[in-house]
């Protein structure tokens, strides 16, 4: 168990967006979070990065336990350090090259040498496709091929977890594929990942754990292959149903 | 026009450019520089919403803009000397004119740092930089990015204000030419030559800024 949750929850106003929710992810685990707009999984994510502060909830990571309704500057950023994040409409840095915006976290937070991090971002930047367009910024880059330089810096730091919000929703769909086959590779590769989606075909063949939101709670969770083939709650096959439709 | 003014402003042409360029051009550069960092810590401070020290800037900013420029001169050379505060001109034109624009470009660069996307913040943090890193590395400059045409359009306001320093003593351009009419009595032409060579100066920076603006221009916001 690398990460685990318990009891999370969070308000927007008098709104309960999370009530109570719990989920575990194993090293090199895959988890797909399901659920129609507004069921509170990006909430959820942005909890886990500490990008909300969560009104409740119990986090422990790598072996260390946060009060995730308190927590300091210091222990988010540390936490923040070891994992990765990759935004729906990936906020890549505009005043920075796709490759500064690979080195900037490794040069600025960890300390690396100039000449290794470059050595380093080059080398992630090849890994999704991106080599070539190094010395570009990112109002130069297609949407897919920016989606791409945000997963490279979001890994450049061998998080040991990476949470995607959306990755693909803001893109057209051979764009999407683009971005999806790289996340396929990260996770053959054993890349332990939480992956917001509403990429269907995605969920099904590549992640290995589904959990089901609905209402800002868990509705169901399971190893994909069962999810999908036979899901146990009502509201699950309710969604799957119009899910097929689309 | 007569050969005598034809001479006179010939004559008078570099006896109102030098101190054109000695005075008018540093007390500019000096105070624009000045004003600049006023500017970046008044806007900081108000966009990252300091307790007390906010209210401090805007009480700033509203005092400032809210009185004359020529009022303000006028307290910190002729009414500071009151309370035992004796300044020369040029550092009192300084002061003034830095405090003044500061406010100005406070205004300036705070509207370009709410004019960056909250995501940038967010990006910044997810990779677990501090808020100062964030702030200075990726925020900061897509805001003065953002803001340039405006405080390019500040130096050049700002320019041809440094003429009310010549109230205070400060023999600038404006004031070389009024001690030149008084001795030729030729305030038409004198006083449209100088207004020529203060266009001559915006025309450069006009230009300056065209060109600021095309260095930049290689990222988009």
């Amino acid at each position: 168990m690398i990460l685990s949750i318990s009891d999370v929850h969070k308000s927007f106003g008098g709104t309960e967006v999370l009530k109570g929710i719990s989920l575990e992810v194993g090293k090199g685990d895959v988890v797909a979070l399901l659920g129609p707009s507004g069921s509170g999984k990006t909430t959820l994510l942005r909890c886990m990065n500490f990008l909300e502060s969560a009104g409740r909830g119990v986090m422990e990571f790598s072996g260390e336990r946060y009060d995730m309704s308190s927590m300091t500057k210091r222990d988010a950023a540390a936490v923040r350090r070891r994992t990765g994040f990759v935004f729906q409409n990936f906020n890549l840095f505009r005043n920075k090259s796709a490759l500064e915006n690979v080195t900037e976290g490794l040069i600025v937070v960890r300390h690396m040498p100039k000449k290794e991090a470059v050595e380093k971002a080059e080398a992630t930047l090849e890994k999704v496709g991106m080599k070539d367009w190094a010395r570009h910024y990112p109002s130069e880059l297609s949407g897919g091929q920016q989606q791409r330089v945000a997963i490279a810096r979001a890994i450049a730091s061998d998080p040991e977890i990476v949470y995607f919000d959306e990755p693909t929703s803001a893109l057209d769909p051979e764009l999407a594929d683009e971005v999806l086959s790289v996340m396929r590779m990260l996770a053959e590769e054993g890349m332990t990942m939480v992956v917001v989606t509403h990429a269907m075909d995605f969920a099904r063949n590549v992640s290995r754990h589904v959990v089901f939101m609905e209402g800002g709670t868990v509705v169901e969770t399971g190893r994909t292959e069962a999810f999908f083939s036979s899901p146990r709650e009502e509201r699950t096959r309710a969604f799957l149903r119009l899910e097929d439709h689309r | 026009m007569s050969e005598r003014v034809l001479s006179i402003l010939a004559d008078s042409f570099f006896r109102i450019l030098i101190p054109g360029l000695t005075v008018t051009i540093p007390l500019t550069v000096i105070s624009f520089a000045l004003a600049l960092v006023i500017a970046i810590v008044v806007a900081l401070i108000q966009y990252a919403k300091v307790r007390v020290l906010k209210d401090i800037a805007r009480f700033y900013v509203w005092v400032i803009r809210g009185t004359p420029l020529l009022v303000q001169l006028f307290v910190v050379f002729y009414g500071l000397p009151n309370i035992g505060i004796l300044i020369d001109p040029f550092p009192a034109a300084v002061i003034v004119f830095a405090i003044n624009e500061g406010a100005y470009c406070a205004e300036t660069i705070r509207a370009g740092l709410e004019a960056v996307p909250y995501g940038q913040m967010e990006a910044g943090e997810c990779i677990g930089m501090s808020y100062m890193q964030i702030m200075r590395r990726i925020l900061l400059p897509q805001a003065l990015r953002i803001s340039f045409p405006t405080l390019a359009n500040s130096v050049i306001s700002m320019t041809k204000d440094t003429s009310l320093a010549a109230n205070i003593t400060v023999t600038e351009m404006f004031m070389a030419t009024q001690r030149i009419v008084a001795r030729t009595y030729e305030p038409l032409a004198l006083y449209i030559e100088v207004g020529i060579i203060y266009l001559i100066f915006c025309t450069v920076l006009t230009r300056l800024q065209r060109y600021g603006e095309k260095k930049l221009g290689r990222y988009r916001i």
